[in-house]
C-alpha cells in the first residue's frame, strides 16, 4: 500500500496545552466500528469540538479561526496515551494534520502515526512549552517541518533537530509502508521459525 | 551455554530469544508467539484482504469477541446498532476463514481476551504476546513480554508473525512489605501510577519486583500488569515463580506431560539475573499504600480514600493547574472535599483489570448481608464465562443479586461502552476498570477508579467509602 510521500510542511501550529491527551479524546470509542473508508476527520476530537446537539464548542482550539487550517499539532506531554486505536491517527490525518510535536507520546500512538503518514516529533519539554507560549501569544503562527533535514523551525526562528529512526524516515519520505518490506523477508522469518520451534517453543 | 553471559533482565532474555534480525537503524524484527485477536480487528483483516494475503501462522493466533458483545443476554440481535453488531460477527467470520481458533459468543469460555488468555493457559512465560489492544500488558504477569499494537501492526503480525520494534528501556519497580487488610493489587498499581505519573514509564518495559509483588496471587499480578499502560509503559512483567507455575499447571492450553516439564525448566531460568541492570528503578513501600480512588480524568489523578480532592491552586506548574481545573470541572468536584463523602450513582465491577474470580470473591465478601444503597445501580460483569461459572458454583451471584446487583454475562461492557453499556451524562460511577478518561464510560460520565472491594463498599454506602472502615463496622 502506498501513502503520499511526506513533504516539507509549512503550516499553522495548533496548540494543545492539556497533558496526557488520550486517544479516547482524539477519537471517541463510539466511532471505532466505522470502516476505514469513512472520513475520520469528522470525528476528530468530537466531544471537545462539538456539543451534544452537534454545535461547535467555541472554546475549543480547532473551532477558532486561525487554527481551522492548522496542519501541525503542538501538544503537551504524553500526547496520544491510552488506547491502541489507530483510528486516532486516522482522525488526525483525515482532518489534515501531518505532524504532531510533543515532549512525549503514547508508545503505541507513536508507532501508529509513523505507519500512516503522520509524523510524530519528540522535542525536549522546555522547548515545546516555550513554543506553546509563542503560538498562544500569536495565534496562527506557522512552523516548518523538514523531515529530510529532521528539523522544526519554530515561530521565533529557532531551529530544533529531532530524532526519527532512519527506516521510518525513509518510508515516510518515499510513501512506502513497512509491511511490503517485511513481506520480502518471509524466507528469513521462516528460517528463524524453524530453528525457534526446534529449540522447543 | 549462556552461563558466561553478562547478567540479563527477564525482558532481555525474552527479547534476544525472539530477535529474528536487526535493521541498520537498530529496530529489531521480533517473532510473535501468540497473537490475541479481538473484535475490533476488522480493519486489520480488511488491510490483509486488500493485499490478497492470508494469515501466515493461524495456529499462533486466538480470537474471542469481547468489546462488542451484549452483557444482558448472549443474543447479538439485542444490540441496536447494526455496525456494532457486525463487529463480533466479523471477528468470528475472519477467524473461521483464516483457521484461527476462537471462542464464539455462545461458547461458555468466551470472555475478555486478557482474562481468557491466562485462564486458558494460552499465555506462557517467556513468550512474546501481542494484541490490538493496549491492555495486552496484562499477560506480562505470567512473565511474558506482552504489549498492545495498532491495526496496521495487527495486519503485519497476521501476515508475517513478526513485528518491528524499537528496543524499549527497562524499569524495575520494587514494592516491598505487607499490604494491610482492605488493600489489594489494584491499590498497588494505582499508587504506582500516582507516584510516577501517566507518562512515568513511556518508552519502558516495567518489571514489577519486591516482596509485595511476589506475595500477590496470579489474579493480583494480572491486575498490576494490566495497568502498566496507564503509567505509559510499553509493557509490564513479573518474573515467573511457583505462583505462576502452579497457576498454569493443568490449564487447557498449557503444555502437558513431558512438554510441561521442559517448559517449566525454561521458565525457571527466566527471572532477571541478580546483578542485571535496569535503565531506571523506583521503589514503593507497601505500608504506605491505602485503598486508592481517582478524583480526576487521568489514572495519575489518584489519592487515598482517606484523602481530599486536591486544590489546583497548590499545583506547581501552570499546565498542571489548568489540567486539574479542567478535570475537577468535568468531575463536578470541589477542592478540599473528603473523597469519602462523594456520592455515587452507579457501580461497575468487572473488566480485564478486575473481572477475575478473586476480584468477585473480594467484592462479594463486602456485599454479603448488605444492600446496594437506594438509587444506586450496581453491576457485576464477570471477565469471562469461566469466571462467571466459577462464581456461580461458589454462590457469589446469589450474594450480589440478594444485595441488589445485576449479575451479567462476560464482556468489556461499561469499561469502554462500545457495546452500548454506558452511563448517562453527569452520572458518577465507582468502577473497577482502568481508565477514568473523559467520556470513557459515556459522554459526561464521571469515573472513579478503585478496587473491587472499594467499589463494593461504594455500592452499599452510596458514596465513595473506605472499605476498611465498613468492614470494621464503623459504617452503617
Ligand atoms: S475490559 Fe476495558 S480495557 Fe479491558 S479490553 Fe475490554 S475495553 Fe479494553
Amino acid at each position: 500500500m502506498s501513502l503520499k510521500p511526506f513533504e516539507r510542511l509549512d503550516a499553522i501550529a495548533v496548540p494543545i496545552t492539556q497533558p496526557n491527551l488520550d486517544t479516547d479524546q482524539i477519537l471517541p470509542a463510539r466511532y471505532l466500528q466505522k470502516p476505514r473508508a469513512n472520513n475520520f476527520g469528522e470525528y476528530l476530537f468530537r466531544d471537545l469540538r462539538f456539543g451534544k446537539d452537534g454545535s461547535e464548542q467555541a472554546g475549543f482550539v480547532l473551532n477558532q479561526t486561525p487554527y481551522r487550517d492548522g496542519r501541525i499539532i503542538l501538544a503537551a506531554r504524553n500526547f496520544g496515551c491510552g488506547s491502541s486505536r489507530e483510528h486516532a491517527v486516522w482522525a488526525l490525518h483525515d482532518y489534515g494534520f501531518r505532524a504532531v510535536i510533543a515532549p512525549s507520546f503514547g508508545d503505541i500512538f507513536y508507532a501508529n502515526a509513523l505507519k500512516n503518514g503522520l509524523l510524530p516529533i519528540p522535542l525536549p519539554e522546555p522547548s515545546v512549552l516555550a513554543m506553546l507560549d509563542t503560538v498562544q501569544a500569536a495565534p496562527g503562527s506557522r512552523m516548518v517541518v523538514d523531515l529530510e533535514a529532521q528539523t522544526v523551525l519554530a515561530p521565533d526562528g529557532a531551529s530544533h533537530t529531532f530524532d526519527i529512526n532512519a527506516f521510518s524516515k525513509h518510508c515516510l519520505l518515499k510513501g512506502l509502508d513497512e509491511l511490503g518490506y517485511t513481506l520480502g523477508l518471509l524466507d528469513q522469518i521462516a528460517d528463524f521459525e524453524r530453528r525457534f520451534e526446534q529449540a522447543g517453543s | 551455554m549462556q552461563a558466561q553471559q553478562a547478567p540479563r533482565t527477564l525482558f532481555e532474555k525474552i527479547w534476544s530469544r525472539h530477535s529474528i534480525m536487526q535493521r541498520p537503524d537498530g529496530q529489531v524484527l521480533l517473532y510473535i508467539d501468540q497473537h490475541l485477536v479481538q473484535d475490533g480487528s476488522a480493519p486489520a483483516f480488511e488491510m490483509l484482504r486488500q493485499r490478497g494475503i492470508t494469515p501466515r501462522v493461524p495456529s499462533r493466533a486466538f480470537a474471542t469477541p469481547d468489546h462488542y458483545v451484549p452483557t444482558d443476554s448472549r443474543d447479538l440481535a439485542t444490540m441496536a446498532d447494526p455496525e456494532k453488531r457486525q463487529m463480533a460477527t466479523a471477528l468470528m467470520q475472519d477467524a473461521a476463514r483464516a483457521g484461527i481458533r476462537s471462542f464464539d459468543l455462545d461458547d461458555p469460555r468466551q470472555g475478555i481476551l486478557h482474562v481468557v488468555g491466562p485462564e486458558q493457559g494460552l499465555s506462557w512465560p517467556g513468550t512474546v504476546i501481542v494484541c490490538g489492544d493496549s491492555h495486552t500488558s496484562t499477560h506480562g504477569a505470567v512473565g511474558a513480554l506482552a504489549f498492545g499494537i495498532g491495526a496496521t501492526e495487527v495486519c503485519q503480525v497476521l501476515a508475517t508473525q513478526s513485528l518491528w520494534q524499537r528496543r524499549p528501556k527497562t524499569m524495575r519497580i520494587a514494592v516491598d512489605g505487607r499490604l494491610a487488610a482492605g488493600v489489594c493489587a489494584k491499590d498497588v498499581i494505582l499508587a504506582i501510577i500516582g507516584k510516577i505519573g501517566a507518562a512515568g514509564a513511556v518508552g519502558h518495559v516495567i518489571e514489577y519486583a519486591g516482596s509485595t509483588i511476589a506475595s500477590l496471587s496470579m489474579e493480583g499480578r494480572l491486575t498490576v500488569c494490566n495497568m502498566s499502560i496507564e503509567a505509559g509503559a510499553r509493557a509490564g512483567m513479573i518474573a515467573p515463580d511457583d505462583t505462576t507455575i502452579s497457576y498454569l499447571a493443568g490449564r487447557p492450553f498449557s503444555p502437558a506431560g513431558k512438554a510441561w516439564e521442559e517448559q517449566v525448566g525454561r521458565w525457571r531460568a527466566l527471572p532477571s539475573d541478580p546483578d542485571a541492570r535496569f535503565d531506571r528503578e523506583a521503589n514503593l513501600s507497601a505500608h504506605e499504600i491505602e485503598p486508592m480512588v481517582t478524583w480526576g480524568t487521568s489514572p495519575e489523578d489518584v489519592v487515598a480514600v482517606t484523602g481530599r480532592v486536591p486544590d489546583p491552586a497548590a499545583a506547581g506548574q501552570p499546565q498542571r493547574r489548568e489540567a486539574m481545573q479542567r478535570a475537577l470541572a468535568y468531575m463536578g468536584l470541589t477542592p478540599g472535599t473528603c473523597m469519602a463523602e462523594v456520592p455515587i450513582d452507579r457501580v461497575f465491577i468487572g473488566s480485564c483489570t478486575n473481572g477475575r474470580i478473586e476480584d468477585l470473591r473480594s467484592a462479594a465478601a463486602v456485599v454479603r448481608d448488605r444492600k446496594v444503597a437506594s438509587g444506586v445501580a450496581a453491576w457485576v460483569v464477570p471477565g469471562s464465562g469461566v469466571v462467571k461459572a466459577q462464581a456461580e458454583a461458589e454462590g457469589l451471584h446469589h450474594i450480589f443479586r440478594a444485595a441488589g446487583f445485576e449479575w451479567r454475562y462476560a464482556g468489556c461492557s461499561m469499561c469502554l461502552g462500545t457495546n452500548g453499556d454506558i452511563g448517562a451524562p453527569g452520572q458518577r460511577i465507582a468502577s473497577t476498570t482502568n481508565r477514568n478518561f473523559v467520556g470513557r464510560q459515556g459522554a459526561g460520565v464521571r469515573t472513579h477508579l478503585m478496587s473491587p472491594m472499594m467499589a463494593a463498599a461504594a455500592a452499599v454506602t452510596g458514596r465513595l467509602s473506605d472499605v476498611r472502615q465498613l468492614m470494621a463496622g464503623g459504617m452503617a
